[in-house]
This record gives structure tokens, sequence and C-alpha cells, in this order.
């Protein structure tokens, strides 16, 4: 496997620009000849698709929702950062690059991180040019908000929409280029398969959900942008649909995976209530600002919270963390709501959850100041839980929440499989071991708008146009191998449902390759995913047939991959034998409970290589080099 | 963008439903207060100063225009505005009606006030009635034995004696109300004149222009029925044009 | 809790469909309306039998997707809230629930509770934009931005294009949202190049989708779950008519603005 990340010369604050002067470009007349596919219309594809199409490209665009602008990224709430220094409090590209790359652990490419704070001020002069109404200040200027921990003030925000805000900005464009021609776009349509003929990607096979129709499309680079894999949980922050369909398969045929075990886990979201809970809330950080977190000192505490009295309640973050308190990064935070909830101090029907409490806040501000400042938060905790956080205590747990693993890329997005480029969370990004808040719309975006359009170029104009046509044998083979797969999921006849087996694979992981890992949980789950995978090809339930609209045989795949694909997350989590960012191993961490890196052993990028069904992968490495930045230690103790 | 396609589109159709309907309230009102004065009596010649108005209105214009001509061009311009109003809610509707080709098992209506709901069953009794108030009132073809042309007063006095033409007229007018409750806020609306500022003033003076019509013209008939108005004079006693038949 | 549910079936867009009911019982108070839905689904996959087909994904009220007419309300009984975000502790128990999906001609029924909602798209693709494309572009601060005209294009823009607004007007209206989205951009100075053609042509589209005309009911402001203003329907009759009243070559409407 070819991992040269294929880094341009020259001083890293130079390295992009040097790099698109000399990048190989495709003529304006011959743009409208090459056929590109993207896969998914999220931040990073419609940015990509609509920016390719803009150029010129003609573009076939695909996502499984009935519309372009519910992709998940619809959901990101607090925000977008970029190294404006408009506050004038000291930001700069070197301070964005800095704190994504100390934030990340010391696990990304140096090189991707310069350039993403790089482009990061032109997202926001491009978002403002499509209309994305960004919070304005009473002189008309963009206001910007602190988020995610960092000194400086650099997110720029709509409401607690920002997410939407720039995706519709996105998919606008994409609407304005489908209008002119410049983008076909298939809506209701889920990716089965990638054809790789001779080493390259030429296209992809999909399935019409509406009619189970298979069809298959030909083009000269295929992009995807099919989002993360938190999914794998099944409970999660994302959206009911996200899966990793698109980039296993890439995997299997041959695309490096790059490390699956970085997942970040969101430390203020609702818990669970119950059994048949279909995801999880996130509730915007910034309630940590106020509110105290806390669990009772007694297990099994039967009073009311409102009734413990001070002498009673466990303020754990504070007393384990007094500089940051209930400030602690997201990562120290989850870890810590865990081992409480693990010594069986949690609190809520489940027994996983802790206070987060506003009583002090109140008392000291005054009701009407943290009314305004959490009054939309407080409306939507009391609709899903009942229960009013002026009078009782709210209750969050952590929540799985995002992947900073993914398709392994070069500098120039593009996978190991040459023509196919992975954009936004679908690739293994720049955010190393863990993602600082506000900074993936940024990289979606900074991939959609400003990299993939200059770097396909690159690509294609090295090879000639339409070699392959979808009536090339591969595409039936690829065809028929999706059909096979839709019989065997349709012909099981079994008794569980998919939803069933989806909750058992998320039970697994969460407590086995999740907030914190160790070597022997890991080891187990790799003995019970196996036996979980067959219980699904022996005992699933998939009603109607494969020509239809069918949710369940939609669920069914996706799961299939997910039950596949967790057995290398665990196995990647397993074979990191240090903690680093979110992957927490509690082997290796520092006497104050702060995750241990191993810089000389595991200052990698480790990618996987897909070997056949049944076979054990096997793992390569990209080194990761650290000029800019020198390695240092996270310590937020002091 | 040339008229036709203006009017072929949603948003022109309805322009055109609030502008005649614009027209239409604004001659209401006029119509109304050209009413009450039944109530103002008679002049020092004896000449119910409602009949001198009505004189007026069939003169208005002189000498520029004949004798009546002024009041054909209202007309025209009024019938016009009815038929176009009428014409294209008609279209509008069934335009509606397949927007929605299968209907709800079960609905529940929250914001629209029974007044927008019925509009289209109140104009419809309005248009009833407005045929029938020509013919009862302009031409006096409906009750020829109380009718007598160009005598208002008298006519009006005679008609609403009767206790079944007052009930006809006062639901006509209560019909009138509901139409113009929704119509009259709805017409900014479509307008585009409304904004969040505006708002709730719209709605008041909806509810206020649609009272005081309301009570305006119900005040005629009532009055006559249950008030204790004057006889009207005797044609015979009065000067020309007034009299002398 | 224990409810009997009155659901629509539809094998496809070509069937017939009808109502069809069943109980379902054990459902926990905090379940959300579609977890009620997942759960029976579950229970009739595992009984061999063809789950409710429904759309949803985010289900935290934003991506638009889900799409119910519960007990003749679209997004059911809560104001201001979509279907996801609804509970099963506003309804009493052992009550009967009826579910419906979104009725329009130009919203016809895929399967069961979903319908094809691309007819929003197009009207979209004929308008709803700034022509942009990516590259460098002036500095945003460069146009100061009112902070309240900022904040009102925001609410406007905030709509998640469910369909909710169609689903709940007597007459099947898409102006709600038609509105949302122009209003959007004619607030901004950005839009303001196209703002004239915008209007014209999100107008036409809206109609030739078949979408039926505005009554100004506000049953559509009553079901957005954005609580989006129908003082944007005002505005776009407003940029309608301007839009047509304005000189037709463009150098007057540039004076104009
Ligand atoms: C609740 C929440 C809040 C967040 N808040 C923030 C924030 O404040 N700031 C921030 O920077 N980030 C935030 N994030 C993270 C951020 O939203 C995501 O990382 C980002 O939106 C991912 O975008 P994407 O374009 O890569 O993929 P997505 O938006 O996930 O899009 C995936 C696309 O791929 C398509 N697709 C997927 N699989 C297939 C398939 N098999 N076939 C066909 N199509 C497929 C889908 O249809 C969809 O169009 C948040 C995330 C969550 C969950
Ligand atoms: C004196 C007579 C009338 C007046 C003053 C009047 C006034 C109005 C006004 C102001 C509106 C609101 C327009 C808008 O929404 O912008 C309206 C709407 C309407 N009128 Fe009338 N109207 C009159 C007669 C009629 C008649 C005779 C009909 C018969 C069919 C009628 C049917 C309607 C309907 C159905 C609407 C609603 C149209 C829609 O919103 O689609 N009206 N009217
Ligand atoms: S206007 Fe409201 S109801 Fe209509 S599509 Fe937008 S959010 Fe949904
Ligand atoms: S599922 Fe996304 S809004 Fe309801």
């Amino acid at each position: 496997m070819n991992l040269d990340p294929r880094i341009p010369d020259g001083p890293i604050e130079d390295k992009w620009e040097n790099h698109v002067n000399h990048i190989r470009l495709v003529g304006p007349r011959n743009r409208p000849h090459y056929r590109v596919i993207v896969v998914g219309t999220g931040l990073a594809g419609a940015s990509a698709a609509s920016s390719m199409a803009a150029m010129g490209y003609k573009v076939d665009a695909f996502c499984f929702q009935d519309s372009p602008r519910r992709a998940h990224s619809i959901a990101a709430q607090g925000g977008i950062n970029a190294s404006k220094n408009y506050r004038n409090d000291g930001d700069s590209t070197y301070r964005l690059f800095y704190d994504t790359q100390k934030g990340g652990d010391y696990r990304s490419r140096e090189a991707n991180v310069w350039r993403l704070a790089q482009l990061s001020t032109q997202i926001i002069d491009q978002a403002v040019a499509q209309g994305v109404p960004f919070a304005r200040e009473y002189g008309g200027m963009l206001a910007n908000r602190s988020f995610g921990g960092v000194l400086v003030e650099r997110t720029f925000y709509c409401r607690g929409e920002t997410g939407q805000q720039l995706l519709l900005g996105a998919c606008s464009a994409l609407a304005q280029q489908i209008h002119v021609g410049g983008v076909k776009m298939h809506t209701r349509s889920e990716l089965m398969d990638i054809v790789v003929v001779d080493g390259r990607a030429r296209g992809i096979v999909v399935r019409d959900l509406i009619t189970g129709e298979v069809t298959s499309h030909a083009a000269d680079a295929v992009v995807l942008a099919t989002g993360g894999y938190s999914n794998v949980f099944n409970l999660s922050t994302n959206a009911k649909n996200c899966n990793v369909t698109a980039t296993w398969r890439a995997y299997r045929r041959g695309a490096g995976f790059a490390n699956p075990c970085y997942n970040q886990i969101h430390p203020t979201c609702i818990p669970a209530a119950g059994e048949h809970q279909s995801k999880l809330t996130l509730m915007s950080e910034s309630l940590r600002n106020d509110g105290r977190i806390w669990v009772p000192r007694k297990k099994g505490e039967q009073r009311r919270p409102t009734d413990i009295p001070e002498e009673d309640r466990f303020y754990y973050l504070e007393e384990r963390y007094p500089r940051f308190g209930n400030l602690v990064p997201r990562d120290v935070a989850s870890r810590n709501a865990k081992e409480v909830c693990d010594e069986g101090l949690g609190v809520g029907p489940t027994g996983r959850g802790v206070f987060l409490d506003f009583r002090d806040a109140i008392k000291e501000r005054g009701h009407d100041v943290i009314e305004a400042r959490y009054g939309n938060l407080f409306e939507m905790y009391k609709r899903i839980t009942d229960e009013s956080p002026f009078e009782t205590p709210m209750r969050i747990y952590p929540a799985p929440h995002y992947t900073m693993g993914g398709l392994w890329v070069d500098y120039d997005l593009m996978t190991t499989i040459p023509g196919l480029f992975a954009v936004g969370e679908a690739n293994f990004s720049d955010h190393g071991a863990n993602r600082l808040g506000a900074s993936s719309m940024m990289q979606c975006l900074a991939d959609g708008y400003f990299i993939i359009p200059s770097t396909i170029g690159n690509y294609l104009s090295s090879h000639p146009y339409g070699e392959i046509q979808a009536d090339h044998s591969a595409f039936r083979e690829a065809e028929a191998g999706v059909h096979a797969l839709t019989d065997k999921l349709l012909s099981i006849g079994g008794k569980t449902s998919p939803a069933a087996i989806h909750r058992e694979l998320g039970h697994l992981m969460e407590t086995k390759c999740g907030i914190a890992r160790n070597k022997q949980d890991l080891e187990s789950a790799l003995k019970e995913i196996p036996l979980l995978r067959e219980r699904f090809w022996n005992d699933l339930a998939v009603p109607g047939t494969g020509a239809q609209l069918n949710q369940a045989l939609e669920h069914a795949g996706r799961l299939a991959d997910f039950l596949e694909f967790a057995e290398l997350m665990v196995l990647d989590a397993l074979t990191r034998d240090e903690s680093c960012g979110c992957h927490f191993r509690t082997e290796h961490q520092t006497e104050e409970g702060e995750a241990l890196r191993n810089d000389d052993k595991f200052a990698h990028v480790s990618v996987w290589e897909h070997k056949g069904t049944d076979q054990k992968p096997e793992m390569h490495t990209e080194p990761l080099e650290f000029e800019a930045l020198p390695l240092a230690q996270r310590n937020y103790k002091t | 963008m040339s008229r036709t396609h203006f009017y072929g589109t949603l948003v022109g159709k309805k322009v055109v439903v609030a502008v005649s309907g614009v027209i239409l309230f604004g001659f209401l009102l006029g119509h109304m207060t050209g009413n009450i004065k039944v109530f103002l009596g008679d002049e020092a010649n004896g000449v119910p100063k409602i009949d001198v108005y009505g004189y007026f209105l069939r003169t208005m214009g002189e000498p520029i225009f004949s004798y009546g001509q002024m009041l054909w061009i209202v007309r025209i311009v009024l019938i016009t505005a009815l038929l176009a109003h009428v014409v294209t809610v008609i279209l509008l509707a069934v335009h509606n009606r397949n927007a929605r080709p299968v209907r709800y098992a079960q609905t529940k209506r929250i914001a629209a006030t029974p007044s927008a709901r019925f509009m289209m069953w109140s104009g419809l009794f309005i248009l009833a009635f407005v045929i029938f108030h020509i013919l009862h009132l302009t031409t006096g073809s409906l009750d020829p034995k109380h009718f007598v042309q160009d005598r208002v007063y008298g006519n009006l006095y005679r008609a609403f004696h009767n206790g079944g033409f007052v009930v006809i007229y006062v639901t006509a007018m209560v019909f009138l109300a509901l139409h113009l409750y929704h119509g009259i806020w709805s017409l900014f609306q479509t307008l585009g004149l409304d904004n969040p500022d505006r708002n709730k003033r719209l709605r008041m003076f909806a509810a206020l222009a649609t009272l005081a019509l309301l009570l305006g013209f119900a005040s005629v008939p009532l009055g006559m029925f249950l008030g204790d108005m004057p006889e009207p004079p005797n044609p015979a006693n009065l000067p020309p044009p007034y009299g002398g038949r | 809790m224990k409810f009997r549910l009155n659901v629509w079936r539809q094998g496809s867009e070509q069937e017939k469909g009808s109502m069809q009911s069943c109980e379902l019982d054990e459902v926990s108070s905090d379940m959300s309306f579609l977890e009620m839905l997942d759960y029976l689904n579950e229970t009739l996959i595992s009984k061999g039998e063809e789950p409710i087909a429904f759309d949803s994904d985010c289900r935290e009220g934003v991506c638009g997707m889900c799409s119910l007419v519960i007990n003749g309300q679209a997004h059911g009984p809560m104001k201001a809230t979509t279907t996801c975000q609804t509970y099963m502790r506003l309804f009493p128990d052992g009550s009967e629930i009826t579910i419906e999906p979104w009725r329009a001609g130009a919203f016809p029924v895929l399967r069961d509770l979903i319908v094809n909602r691309s007819s929003f798209d197009r009207i979209m693709q004929a308008g709803g934009y700034i022509t942009v494309h990516s590259g460098p572009k002036p500095e945003p601060n460069s146009v100061p931005i009112n902070q309240q005209v900022a904040e009102e294009s925001l609410d406007a823009a905030v709509c998640i294009g469910c369909g909710a607004c169609v689903a709940a007007c007597p007459n099947g209206s898409a102006m709600l949202y038609t509105a949302a989205k122009v209003s959007h951009f004619a607030l901004l100075p950005q839009g303001q190049a196209e703002r004239t053609d915008r209007a014209l042509a999100m107008v036409d589209q809206m109609q030739t989708e078949g979408f039926g005309s505005c009554r100004n009911y506000a049953e559509c402001e009553a079901a957005c779950p954005k609580a989006i203003s129908i003082n944007f329907i005002g505005q776009l009759n407003r940029e309608y008519i301007r839009a047509t009243a304005k000189p037709c070559n463009a150098r007057g409407q540039m004076h104009a603005q």
C-alpha cells in the first residue's frame, strides 16, 4: 500500500501556494468532458460538487436523503472557526494551526493542518457571499464567540443553527448548478459499491431507495463525502441514518482505512431514557460555563436531587481538576462521567448519567440571566425529558459524536485507490486524535470549496476522459454483487430486527471500545463481534422485497457493514497501545489520569488494508513529522 | 413580464382579488355613508336629504357628462371589479382543490378564523344578495308595488316595514362583515403592505372597518323597522325634480 | 401506555392506499413519537410483517426529514415542534392516534407515510441562491449588515424545508416555504443583484409544481416547526409585485435598488 502523502516542498506556510502554483490543470474547454461523481451532499459534498461543477466539470451527486439539504451536517449547532482575528485577541493562522495540532494530541499531518488554518478565513468570505446570515454585532460587523476551550474568540455562528445555514449556503450553490445542468442530483440513492478498473476508481453502483433498482454510474473520478461512522455505537449524536457503508465498501475495494479507533465522545448529551432510545441529543457545551457537574456521594441515593445536601454531593470535576473545574476538555469530562457511573454513582433511570446543576448559577446570577443564556436549551431539554432545569438538575451523559478516523488520503485528498477521493468527516482528516469544537465544518468546507476543486485537476489531467463507460463488465459484476447481497439479506428469514442487533452492537462497542478502553475488553470484543455477526446472518428478519422502498433492508445493509467495521475499529484500538486524544487506553495514563502518549512507537497514522473477507487486515503506517510544532504533553491540571 | 403572465400566476391572481376587493370595499364605505343620510331628515323644502343625495349621484359630472353617465361609469368599474373578483376567486378555488387531490381522514384547524374559512360561502352569499339588492331597490322589479323610481327614502321606508326584507338585509350584512373581517386584513398581506410592526394595527383596522360597515348598513333596515322614522312625504308636495309625478 | 393507531398504508406511488389500525401496548411516555413507531416496526418485523415506512434522519428537529400528520395536525399537537421532537407523554393513555402522510398533489406518497418532496428542491433550483463561485471573495466586513436585518434574514433562513406548511394549509399552498426562501436573500445586501429574477422564478416554479394559492389562513405558521411568520408571505408578495412593477431593463432595476 502506497502511503506517500505527497506533501509539497517548501516551508510549511508556503506549501499550499506552491502546490497550487504547480498543480496540473485541466483547461476550461476540457473540463466538461470529465465526469466526477460526488457521493454525499453534506458540507463537504455539496461544496465540492457545486465548486467543481462551477469550474465546468460534469458532476453527478448522490445522497440517500430525499434532498441534498438534509445531510447530517444540517445538525451542527455551535459554529465554525476561522482565524480572522476580528477580535484582535492574537489569533492567526499559526495560532489556529497550533490549537488544532495540540487539540489533536499531535496525531495529525502538519502540512494539512496548516493548510486548513490558512483556508479558514476564505470559508467565511465564501459563506457570506452566498448569503449565510452569520450573527452580526450592532455595528454590522461579523460577531464571534468563544468555543471549545481555546484562548481566542474565533467562532462564527448563526444562533444554534450554524451547520444548517452553512449547509444551506452550500446547497444553494448546488441548486444553482443543478439548475444550469452542471450537477445531476440523484437523491434517495445509496452507494452500494465502488468500481475499480485497472487500479483506478471508475464509478459507483447505487440502489434507488424508492424502486430498489440497482444502477451503475461511470466517471473519471469519484469523491466520497459520506460523513462519519459514529453510529457504530447505535446511539450517537449523529443522524439516524449515518453509516459507514460508503467508506467501508471503498475499503473493501482497496482504500486504506486510517485510525478507525479515533472517535470523539461529547460530554454533554441527554442520557438515554430507555431501551428504545433512537438517538442521543447534544446539548451545547456552553452549559458547562454555568452548570456544576456532580453525582451523589452515596450509591443508590434515593432522595430527590434537590434534597441532597451539599456534603453528600460529589463535584468530581471541581475536586479532581481545581484549575479547570467543570470546563476540562471534552475527553476528560467524558471519561470522568463514565468512571463515576461505573462506580455506581450514576443517576437517572439507567444509572448512566450525571447531574449538571444550575442551582448555584441561578442563585448567583439570577433566573433571568440564566434564562437569557440557556432558555432555548432548557426548553429543548424539558421537551425531551419533561423536567425543567430551573427546578431540578439536568442529567447528562457523554455520547459518541464525531469520528476522526476515516479513509486515508494524501495531501490532494486522494485515497490509496487512484481516482477515489475522500472529503469531510469521511476522510481521516486533520483533527488527529481529537477534534476541536467548531473545526469540523471548517475542514469539510475547506476540503469542498477550495482543496478538492484544485487537486482533482492534478489527477484528471493525467488521464484521458471517458475511458470506461457504465456498460463495462466490471459494473455488471459489481451490480451482481449488490443483488447477491440484497438477496442474501432478504432470505435469512430469522426473527430479529436489524434494530435489535444494532442495539446489541452499540452496547458492545460502548462498553468495550468506548470512552475508556483496555486490552482485556478489546480482546473480548474481538471475540464477541464475530459471534454477533453470525447471529445477524442467521437470525435477521427483513420483510418485503428488494424491488420496493424497504427501510428494513436499508438498515440491514448498513448494519452488515457496521458489524464488519466494528471489528477493525476494535483491532485498531487494541493495536494503538497508547493513549492519545480521545483514544484512552486505561493502561496508559499519567498520574493525574491524563492520556499518556507514546510518541516513540505511535507517532504515526495507522492505515488498514483489506485482505479479503475473513482475513486479518494488514496495518501500514504513515509516520508523522513535527517540524513547525514540536511534540509536547497536554496538561489540563495546572 | 407581460400582464397576462402576471394574472397567470397565483400571486398575480391574488393581487387582482385584493385590488378588486379594495375597490369594492371603497365603494361600500361610500355607499354606507350615503345610506345613513336617511337619518338626516328633510331639507327645508321637505325633500328627504337622501333623495337629494340620490339626485346628486345621477347628476354628478355634469356638465361634462350628461345625466346618469358618471353613475354608469362608476357602475361599470364596480361590475368589472366584482366580476374580476368573483372569476378570480373561483379560478383560485379550483386550483386549490387540485392542489390536494387526496384529502385527510382527519383534520384539525388551529389558526384559520371562521371568517377566513368561509370566504367563499360568505362571498357567494354576498353575490346573491347583490343581485337581489339591485332587483329590489335599484330596478324595483322584485316588489314593484312598493317601488317608485328615484324616491329613495320612500322606497326604503316601504321595504323595511316588511320584516322579511329586514331579515334578509341584516343577514346579508352579517355575511358581508364575516367576509370583510378576514378580507380587509388579508388584502394588506396580499399586497405586501404588512410588516411585523404594523400587523396588530392592521388586524385592528380590519375589525373596526368591518364593524363600522356592519353597523352603518344594518342601521338603515333596523332603524326603519324598529325606530320611529317619519313617513315619506307625499311626492305631489315636493318641487321638481323630486316630485310632481 | 397503550394506543390504538390508525395509520395510512400504501405500497407504492402507483398503488391505492388505505387507513389501517392496530393496537400498541407497553409504550413508554419517554418515547418520542418516532421511537414509538420504531418500536411498533420492530414488533412487526419480528412477526415477519412489513414495517410502516416513514421518513426521519436527524431526530432533533433540524433536517426536516420527518413528516407526519398526527390527529389531523402536521407535526402533531405541540407548537413549533417537529414530529421527531414530539413525545408520547403528550397523548392520553388509551387514546386513538391517526397518522397520515403529508397530503398535497405536489407531494405524492411514495410508500406508507413517505412522500416525495422534490418539488421543494425544484423551487430552490429555480432561483433560491446567490450565484457565486468558489474562490477569493471580498472581505465580508466591508459590507456591514444591520444586526436586526441579519437576524430577520435568519428568521426566514431557519426553515427546515419539511413541508408542514403545505401539509397544514387547507389550500395546499407552499407560500410560507417559498416566502422564507425569497425573504432570506431579499433581506441581505448580497441578495440584491438577483432579487427580481429570484422572486419571479421561484413563484413560477411553485405554481408549476401544483401548489395551491395562499388565502392567508395562517395555518402554515401555526404548523411550522420553526414558527416562521406569515409576515414573510407579505414580504414575498411585496417582492413579487415589486419585481413585476420594475422597469424592464436591468439598469433601471439596479438603480431602483
Ligand atoms: C449534533 C452535532 C453538532 C455538531 N456541531 C458542530 C459544530 O458546532 N461545529 C463543527 O465544526 N462541527 C460540528 N459537528 C460535526 C459536523 O457537523 C460533521 O462532522 C460534519 O457536518 C460532517 O459533514 P460531511 O459533509 O463530512 O458529512 P455529512 O454531513 O454527514 O454528509 C454525509 C452525506 O453522505 C451521504 N451518504 C452517506 N452514506 C451514503 C451512502 N452509502 N450512499 C449515498 N450517500 C451517502 C448522505 O446522504 C449525506 O449527504 C456536529 C455534529 C453533530 C452530530
Ligand atoms: C362587496 C363585495 C366584496 C368585497 C368588498 C370583497 C372584499 C374582499 C377582500 C378585501 C378580500 C381579500 C383579498 C385578499 O385576500 O387579498 C376578498 C377575498 C375574497 N372574496 Fe371578496 N369581496 C366582495 C365580494 C365577493 C363576492 C361576491 C365573492 C363571491 C364569490 C367573494 C369571494 C371572495 C373570496 C373567495 C375571497 C378569498 C380569495 C382568496 O383568498 O383566495 N367576494 N374579498
Ligand atoms: S416554512 Fe416551516 S413548515 Fe414550511 S417547510 Fe419551512 S420549516 Fe417546514
Ligand atoms: S428527523 Fe430531522 S427534523 Fe425530524
